[in-house]
């Protein structure tokens, strides 16, 4: 097929006929590099002020790996946005939880979706897991230059392995590395008080319930004492996203289950509260 | 030295013309036919791997006959095409007509300018919420389109034009799922080997089918595998 596409406005350009690649990302980054998160001139200096995303918990469980997020955005002291979602089907059998600059991190989900998609549609079958956690190591790894400005993403990759017949965590860091964790992780603001959280709540063997309630503990623990995370609001009704991804595909806990879980949770905690308060004798509390 | 001949115009077209269709026309048939929830595609094609019938977005299908390695490139640009106008834009701007412009531009110019035209004919096909919405368009070699919203059905490939008739006769508005593919079915069969073979029985297992189902969220398209495709069959009432 000729090469002579100037000629003929409206045909497809040749790019587009270019056998080989099953990437979208590489075919982007042939024919419309502008069009990548990473490959824009940004002047450099100080970035601005932009929405960050927090929170990201992922545990895995019987029968595959539950993830979460909360549902906050905060740009300095201020609350951006309260019901930003942050946990993302990556295709039917993975899930991605984001934190970090809220703008390019759903930029880069989207690019990862489609990336995933377009491979299935192009080669007729699904990348390997581990595939797909290395196509995101290199789209990551694009973003260097924005992290290095401030205005890094970190993700948090979750999915069901079909070989292996487990769910598997994979964490990043902004170089695009990316490490398998074992049992639980977690990404964002409030990690360092969702792992603790993970740390004692999780068990070998949960099952969906008790995993989905596991992630919500963690989260609410997070948001107790991190001012970036939020928690469960009741009065908006405003919950965490929480997934679960098993042998039957990415499934989003609906939200009347998910209220109740979360009611429990909350309620569990304050009994707990009552009866320290009684035990101690401090009525005024 | 042996003088260059003078070829007309006319009998250029008319030669390279004859040279796609010939192509076109040693291939099995593929049929496409309206349901009352969707498209469904089938073709008589014993490979699992090398496919005639292909998603190409969200409600957007792709079946083509001809020469594999052509068509098989332009599925892939057309892939890459909607995948890119989906991305710039919004999933919902990806829509079959602007494929079909695309891909007859593609075929046209390469029919007129290039030595060899490509020997493909395609059907683009996009599920909308309601039969009424549907859009079927078959593209020929020289980039001729039409839009077969409409009739319901199209055939194209090896002995189109006999499938057609006995596709004319079978085919109703407003069949179900197992219906259609019977009629499918009986249709493929319907050309037996050679010019003038009987009418046979393809197994399930010798077809390729495929539907874009307007009631699956987002993701339309469904391949059907043989055992499916052997459910459904069971379950269509006999032949009228």
């Amino acid at each position: 097929m000729g090469m002579d596409h100037a000629a003929s406005p409206g045909r497809l350009p040749g790019a587009f006929m270019t056998p080989g690649s099953s990437s979208f990302v590489d075919f982007l980054q042939g024919h419309a590099p502008t069009l990548l998160p990473g490959m824009r001139d940004i002047t450099a200096g100080e970035a601005p002020a932009t929405p960050h995303g927090t929170t990201i918990v992922a545990l895995t469980f019987d029968r595959g790996v539950v993830m979460a997020g909360d549902r906050r955005a905060t740009m300095g002291s201020m609350i951006a946005h309260r019901e930003i979602e942050k946990v993302f089907p990556a295709d039917e059998f993975s899930a991605v939880g984001i934190a970090g600059t809220a703008g390019l991190a759903v930029e880069l989900v989207r690019l990862f979706q489609l990336e995933l998609e377009h491979y299935e549609k192009i080669e007729g079958t699904l990348l390997s897991l581990d595939g797909k956690a290395n196509r995101l190591s290199t789209m990551i790894r694009g973003n260097l230059g924005l992290a290095m400005q401030g205005l890094a993403v970190v993700p948090l990759f979750a999915g069901y392995d079909l070989d292996r017949g487990a769910g598997r965590i994979f964490s990043y860091d902004v170089t695009g590395g990316r490490y398998e964790e074992r049992d639980h992780h977690s990404v964002g603001s409030g990690s360092v008080f969702a792992r603790g959280s993970l740390k004692k709540l999780w068990r070998p063997g949960l099952e969906a319930t008790a995993a989905v309630r596991v992630a919500v503990g963690a989260l609410v623990d997070a948001a107790d004492d991190d001012s970036a995370t939020g928690g469960p609001d009741e009065s908006r009704r405003i919950f965490p996203v929480v997934a679960s991804v098993t042998a039957a595909g990415y499934v989003r806990v609906p939200q009347d289950e998910l209220g109740r879980i979360v009611e429990d949770v909350l309620d569990e905690r304050r009994a707990e509260h009552r009866r320290d308060r009684r035990e101690t004798g401090d009525t005024d509390r | 030295m042996s003088m260059p001949f003078y070829v007309s115009p006319e009998q250029l077209m008319k030669d390279r013309a004859d040279y796609a269709r010939k192509g076109i026309a040693r291939g099995r048939s593929v049929v496409v036919l309206q349901y009352e929830d969707g498209i469904a595609f089938a073709t008589e094609n014993p490979s699992r791997a090398l496919h005639k019938i292909s998603e190409i977005y969200d409600r957007i299908a792709f079946a083509a006959v001809g020469k594999y390695n052509e068509f098989e490139n332009l599925r892939v640009a057309g892939v890459r095409y909607a995948d890119l106008r989906g991305y710039s834009y919004d999933r919902k701007d990806v829509n079959a007509r602007g494929l079909a412009n695309a891909y007859a531009q593609t075929l046209g110019t390469v029919f007129t300018t290039e030595s060899k035209p490509l020997e493909v004919e395609l059907v683009v096909a996009e599920v909308g919420d309601s039969p009424a919405g549907d859009q079927i368009y078959r593209l020929s070699y020289d980039g001729s389109v039409a839009d077969e919203h409409g009739y319901g059905y199209v055939v194209m490939g090896g002995q189109a034009e006999r499938l057609g008739a006995v596709l004319a006769e079978e085919w109703r508005v407003g069949m179900s799922l197992p219906e259609v593919l019977s009629v499918a079915v009986r249709v493929l069969g319907s050309a037996g080997e050679g010019e003038q073979g009987e009418p046979r029985a393809i197994a399930a297992s010798q077809l390729e089918v495929a539907v874009l189902d307007r009631t699956r969220p987002r993701r339309a398209f469904r391949r059907l595998t043989s055992s499916v495709l052997e459910e459904l069959l069971a379950v269509a009432p006999p032949p009228a």
